[in-house]
């Protein structure tokens, strides 16, 4: 079971207060109903599915309730950081791949 | 039978404190304080098992958790029947009874036996290769008769009736294991005031000093040493110290696994105690002190009962006084083996010979042998043993050749070495690295905040172990709490050697022979390089091709030699060749552990509404819905459900009928943008619908399928009730705080789970409003006053309603919202209203029937997640001139806007008495050859007994478009004739709705 | 004609003990879920006469009156007196929301030396006094149910969970307070 750092909560906290909410970083286009049917395909449909480090969302339903975001290693399994919802996409130097 | 191998001058036990047991029926005596093993060892029983493959007697090898062979069945009683007990490990108790496993019709005369006779016919990758074909018999006639064959002990057949405990912990140092090293580790961190846990898999803390004699800490003897330091750790407060516990899983995070055993040793549990307990511990930081494993040499007929490793010899003389043989061999590539012969000559155990294969073994343990007379043959190696049910003889050979020399024997010790307990090491993904000068696997890089002590890493000498130890203890304390107590200071006077040996068989041996490697999956040496021969490069394949490794002991002596043997075929050194991957869990774990309060009523939460009493109490039938229990029909006395329900339907229509609507999902978005966000949220207009209305709300995902739907009041210009379906709630509420915290987090809205702070009576049918007229106060609820689809705050009962007038029937229909604990009582101030209409109760299956005659979808069964609004005929519900909401631009899709889409539909059969099955196909043509053509599928179907005829709702292609066409639903026995119409069966118009 | 409607508590008769400990149903109370922005809390902390919490895993009590912090913007405040919060709240014009919970939840009390161990049958958070101190709270899980925890007193927790996993919650810690050792 994971420890997750939850940005509001300020604290680790057991994976089984948490879950999991997909890719982070896709917003939905305004207007959207402007949008082609192909950028729709992208925002709704594709997802990059990396190997490695990943920008993902989380939601701490068991506890806050707020959603998150984080960035995790799928090889190692660990989280690198974790922040609020709506702060920029962080930089990360010396990611391992 | 006494114990005639018990020595009154050897061990640790009070000889007064006796405990009868049973083995196969045989009445034994053995003393408290002994395991199993050894207890039928002081009756001189070595035979105690058949192997897996081969059912080649067996005994016992060790005196621990790696025992591979001494598996036997513990029945407590006809629910308590364990299957594959370490007789090692198994405590005795007074009235214990074992049985052996794997041998028919009993341990001496094993039919079984023949597969041995036959073992060339078994070799590795035999199943793999022999039943190949007919493809047809391997369901049929190999895998019953090889499951029948193979496979250890008996699974029990009744459910358990033991308790599981389970406990979430923490702490600042977690230590796994108790021997010298885990216990002076325990002690250093404990000083500094941190939360300490150590766990031991044995009774007794001590680990190696149960069997090292000589060792002396403190300047006492090295167990009473640790016998002390537990006893001073357990008065500790900051300290748990768990026995019996065995860490089986290191996972993520340092989150470790540990199951206690709580009354695996108790003669007579106590029945409100847990019979084991699951510990999820989540440490700062971990010690290691897992200890060292000993390895048994790799030669011909290396299996039969009596051939034990060296040290657990030592165990059974040194803690449970018990000799296992009156002559016994040693045969060993390596010091501490000596030890052990030293050990029994001095308690007067004669010993045959010692046989090293090194060619000039040296050093002080080698000296003392001989200063006391045992005989050693350096440079020789056994290439046989004798003996059917228990070895009798060894035949010993220089390694360079020459005559063979046939000593007779009772018992043979061995011992190859020692391999570090790097299992968690490993699991915690820590990297092994070999170290060549000591032929072992030493903990490399960490992976995770953990240290290894003692022998799993390598360190072999008592006085380094204690230093480390402390030192390891001390900064995992320092570094994980920040706190620092008084140095610790521990020495250990004395010592034993515990490097060297050899690794593999020895070249030159009989190619043919039965050197096991792996004695629990009867994998010979042969075996591992007929893998090599056969392909198998990689360790990984190696393992699977020969099961060596695999099972309950997962490879604990077996997978150093395995390795080494694979290596030396394949010409490559072991660091190339790899470690097979170690898995939890280290021992097994019984499934009742890891379950723990998660059985019977606590497997699920099963939730009740505030009325379940009642209905229970008026012969309600229920049905799961999710984890609630609905009221499913109302039957009668000697009625059926076909009957409940057809009369609950007809009095719905033509009186009134009282159902339990709480379950549904409810929702209170509050704020001054609560209107807005519906927008966003729902397909449907919601800015002017005027406080006191209601309106039926569509949910898309933003792909543009329905995903949910409900009726929603307006309470106030910033307060909206929203319901959604029963299955929905949770996750629409997580839908709409995703949209509100990361697409739309301006917005000024609060959503707020009201689900249960509502219970919620429906009452519908033409006499609703006489019903709950002389209860409710407050409210004019007259046509005019509260039209349908309104909602009014009042109160009924005396109590704050929510009074909503809807329908889900298409009858004049109200729905009672009363704080739950109000709830049964106003139900049944309502059935005692409805009494005087004729009224009825009415379950799950009539709303369905009720909603179906008016063609109402229900989302989840006249959807799917591939269904438009358009789709399921409710266009109307979407807001024309709205600019946005999630799922508009879904629906613009290419696909969703396709002609040939499937609309919902009804159907009516040919025959009005055929109910058609939910989920059966639609064809055009029935006549057309297999595989059809399928053009859509029945999504709802019923007998109304209100139209007096079968019912369904179905999604076809095109099937707006297919009014009053036939079309076919073929059956396994039959083709049923149907005809498309509306999806409205009954009163088209809506006039119900008014009375 | 109509009297006022009985109140069936959901854990009416309820009693569950264990070496060390007790579980026992709590009385009725009323309930708010609140939610404001932070511009707000000084307004609703002085018409609920309770200083709203900011602080993560932090509540605040006066008299028979607690507020408890669930998230950045959101409050449990639970009146043992059942005094009506409503319409405290309801003078307020504050940015806010209030809902109605009273119902929804119920409480169970878990006291004596072993409650925390009790709990930590089921709820995977360090319960330590280090690191869930008196006062603290939490929203987090107990087995397969949502709770929300209070430490009340060094050996007391208060438990709060939704009325229909009552049951659930109830049994699930008799059966632990039968583990606790």
């Amino acid at each position: 079971m994971l420890l997750i750092r939850c940005p509001y909560c300020e604290e680790e906290r057991p994976e089984l207060e948490f879950r999991h909410a997909g890719e982070a970083h896709i917003a939905r286009p305004a207007p959207i109903t402007d949008i082609s049917d192909d950028d729709f395909e992208g925002y709704f449909f594709i997802r990059s599915n990396p190997k490695g480090i990943v920008y993902e969302r989380w939601r701490h339903i068991h506890g806050c309730a707020r959603f998150f975001n984080a960035v995790r290693d799928t090889v190692s399994d660990k989280f690198l950081m974790t922040y609020k919802a709506g702060e920029p996409k962080p930089e990360l130097k010396g990611s391992s791949r | 039978m006494s114990e005639t191998y018990r020595l009154s001058s050897a061990g640790r036990l009070t000889p007064a404190r006796t405990a009868r047991f049973t083995f196969d029926g045989q009445s034994y005596s053995g003393l408290e304080g002994d395991t199993l093993a050894s207890a039928l060892l002081a009756n001189g029983v070595h035979l105690v098992g058949r192997s897996f493959k081969y059912h080649r007697p067996r005994g016992i090898l060790s005196a621990g958790a790696e025992e591979p062979n001494a598996l036997v069945g513990i029945h407590r009683d006809a629910a308590r029947k364990t299957p594959n007990v370490r007789a090692t490990v198994q405590e005795l108790y007074d009235g214990l009874t074992a049985v052996s496993q794997n041998r028919w019709p009993s341990l001496a005369f094993d039919v079984g036996e023949m597969n041995n006779i036959a073992s060339p016919m078994f070799s590795a990758g035999f199943y793999y290769k022999t039943f190949m074909w007919p493809k047809a018999a391997w369901t049929k006639f190999y895998e019953p008769r090889i499951r029948e064959a193979a496979g250890l002990g008996v699974a029990p057949d009744q459910p358990d009736p033991d308790r599981y405990g389970h406990c979430y912990a923490h702490c600042d140092v977690l230590v796994i294991g108790g021997g010298a090293s885990g216990l002076a580790a325990a002690l250093a961190a404990a000083e500094t005031g941190c939360r300490v846990i150590l766990a031991d898999e044995q009774a007794q803390v001590g680990g190696a000093l149960r069997f090292e004699a000589g060792a002396r800490i403190d300047g006492q003897d090295g167990w009473a040493w640790a016998q002390e330091a537990a006893v001073k750790l357990a008065t500790m407060d900051n300290v748990r110290l768990l026995t019996r516990t065995t860490a089986f899983g290191y996972y993520a995070q340092n989150m470790v696994g540990l199951v206690e055993r709580v009354t695996e040793h108790v003669s007579a549990p106590d029945a409100a105690a847990p019979r084991e307990r699951l510990w999820e511990v989540r440490a700062r930081r971990v010690v290691l002190a897992t200890g060292a494993i000993e390895r048994h040499m790799v030669f011909a007929d290396n299996d039969r009962p009596g051939i034990m490793l060296a040290s657990a010899a030592r165990a059974y003389l040194n803690h449970y006084g018990v000799a296992v043989g009156r002559n016994v061999g040693v045969y060993t590539a390596t010091d501490s083996a000596y030890a052990a012969a030293i050990d029994l000559h001095k308690a007067g155990v004669k010993i045959a010979a010692i046989v090293d294969v090194r060619d000039a073994p040296a050093g002080p343990a080698v000296e003392e042998a001989s200063a006391l007379g045992i005989e050693v043959l350096v440079g020789c190696m056994v290439v046989r043993t004798g003996g059917r049910l228990r070895v009798s003889s060894i035949a010993v050979q220089p390694k360079s050749g020459g005559s063979t020399r046939v000593i007779p024997v009772d018992a043979l010790l061995t011992s190859s070495g020692w391999t570090p307990a790097v299992h968690l090491f490993s699991q915690s993904r820590g990297k092994l690295a070999f170290d060549e000068a000591t032929q072992r696997f030493l903990p490399g890089e960490y992976a995770q905040d953990a240290v290894s002590v003692g022998a799993c890493n390598g360190t072999d000498d008592l006085a380094s172990v204690i230093e480390e130890a402390v030192a390891a203890g001390e900064k995992a304390a320092r570094e994980s709490s920040g706190k620092k107590g008084k140095p610790v200071s521990i020495k250990a006077e004395t010592s034993e050697n515990w490097t060297g040996g050899m690794l593999g068989s020895i070249p030159g041996e009989d190619s043919n022979a039965k050197a096991f490697v792996d004695f629990q999956n009867d994998v010979t040496a042969k075996d591992i390089r007929l893998a090599v021969r056969e392909g198998m490069r990689s360790i990984e394949h190696v393992k699977r091709f020969t099961t060596n490794g695999m099972a309950t002991d997962q490879g604990k002596t077996s997978n150093m030699h395995g390795l080494a043997i694979a290596a030396e075929t394949l010409g490559k050194p072991i660091p190339q060749v790899g470690l097979t991957t170690f898995r939890p869990p280290y021992t097994p774990v019984t499934f009742g552990a890891l379950v723990g309060h998660a059985r019977g009523a606590l497997f699920e939460p099963t939730r009740r509404t505030a009325m379940h009493s009642w209905a229970e109490s008026h012969g309600a039938v229920f049905e799961d819905v999710g984890q609630w229990k609905r009221a499913w029909y109302f039957p009668n006395p000697g009625e059926d459900m076909h009957a409940a329900v057809n009369r609950e339907c007809k009095a719905v229509r033509t009186t009134a009928g009282i159902f339990d609507a709480s379950t549904l999902g409810k929702i209170e978005v509050v704020g001054p943008d609560a209107a807005a966000f519906m927008e966003l949220l729902y397909t449907n207009p919601w800015q002017k619908l005027e406080v006191g209305r209601c309106r039926y709300g569509v949910m898309l995902r933003e792909d543009g399928f329905i995903y949910d739907d409900g009726v929603v009041g307006r309470l106030a210009p910033d307060r909206f009730h929203v319901t959604t379906t029963t299955g929905g709630a949770a996750r629409v509420l997580n839908h709409m705080e995703d949209y509100l915290q990361t697409e739309f987090p301006d917005l000024k809205v609060w959503l707020t789970s009201i689900s249960e702070q509502w219970a919620v009576i429906a009452v519908q049918g033409p006499k609703s409003r006489e019903i709950i007229a002389p209860l409710v106060k407050g409210i004019d609820i007259s046509d005019e006053a509260m039209p349908h689809m309104s909602v009014r705050e009042g109160r009924i009962c005396g109590v704050p309603t929510r009074l909503f007038r809807m329908s889900f029937s298409g009858e004049r229909g109200f729905e009672i919202n009363v704080p739950a604990d109000y709830g049964l009582a106003v139900w049944e101030a309502v059935w005692a209203e409805g009494q005087k209409h004729d009224a009825v109760a009415y379950g799950t299956e009539t709303m369905h029937v009720l909603r179906a005659e008016k063609g109402f979808i229900i989302v989840g069964q006249d959807t799917d997640g591939t269904v438009t609004p358009n789709d399921a005929g409710l266009d109307w519900a979407i807001g024309k001139k709205k600019s946005d909401f999630v799922g508009i631009r879904g629906l613009m899709r290419p696909d969703l806007t396709a002609k040939g889409r499937k609309q919902l539909v009804g159907l009516r059969t040919r025959d009005p008495k055929t109910v058609l099955e939910e989920g059966a196909q639609i064809v055009a043509d029935p006549k057309q050859p297999v595989p059809m053509k399928m053009i859509g599928h029945v999504t709802s179907s019923y007998w109304s007994e209100n139209c007096g005829h079968s019912i369904a709702l179905a999604l076809i292609a095109d099937g707006r478009a297919r009014m009053g066409e036939r079309l076919f639903v073929p059956m396994p026995d039959k083709v049923i004739e149907v005809e498309v119409v509306s999806p409205i069966f009954f009163d088209e118009k809506g006039e119900h709705l008014h009375g | 004609m109509v009297e006022v409607a009985r109140r069936t508590l959901a854990l009416a008769g309820r009693h569950a003990a264990g070496e060390g400990v007790t579980v026992v149903p709590g009385e009725p109370a009323s309930r708010i879920s609140l939610r404001a922005p932070d511009a707000s809390i000084a307004a609703l902390s002085k018409a609920l006469g309770v200083k709203l919490p900011q602080k993560p895993k932090a509540s605040a009590a006066s008299g028979s009156r607690m507020a408890l912090w669930l998230g950045p913007d959101e409050w449990l405040i639970i009146d043992e007196d059942e005094a009506d919060l409503a319409a405290a709240l309801s003078r307020v014009r504050a940015l806010h929301s209030a809902v109605d919970v009273s119902h929804r939840n119920l409480a169970i009390f878990v006291s004596g030396p072993n409650a925390e161990a009790v709990l930590n049958g089921g709820c995977p958070q360090d319960l330590s006094l280090e690191a869930f101190p008196v006062g603290a709270c939490s929203r987090t899980v107990l087995g397969k149910a949502e709770i929300v925890l209070l430490r009340t007193d060094e050996q007391t927790f208060r438990v709060e969970c939704w009325r229909s996993f009552s049951d659930y919650v109830f049994t699930f810690l008799s059966e632990a307070a039968r583990d606790a050792a």
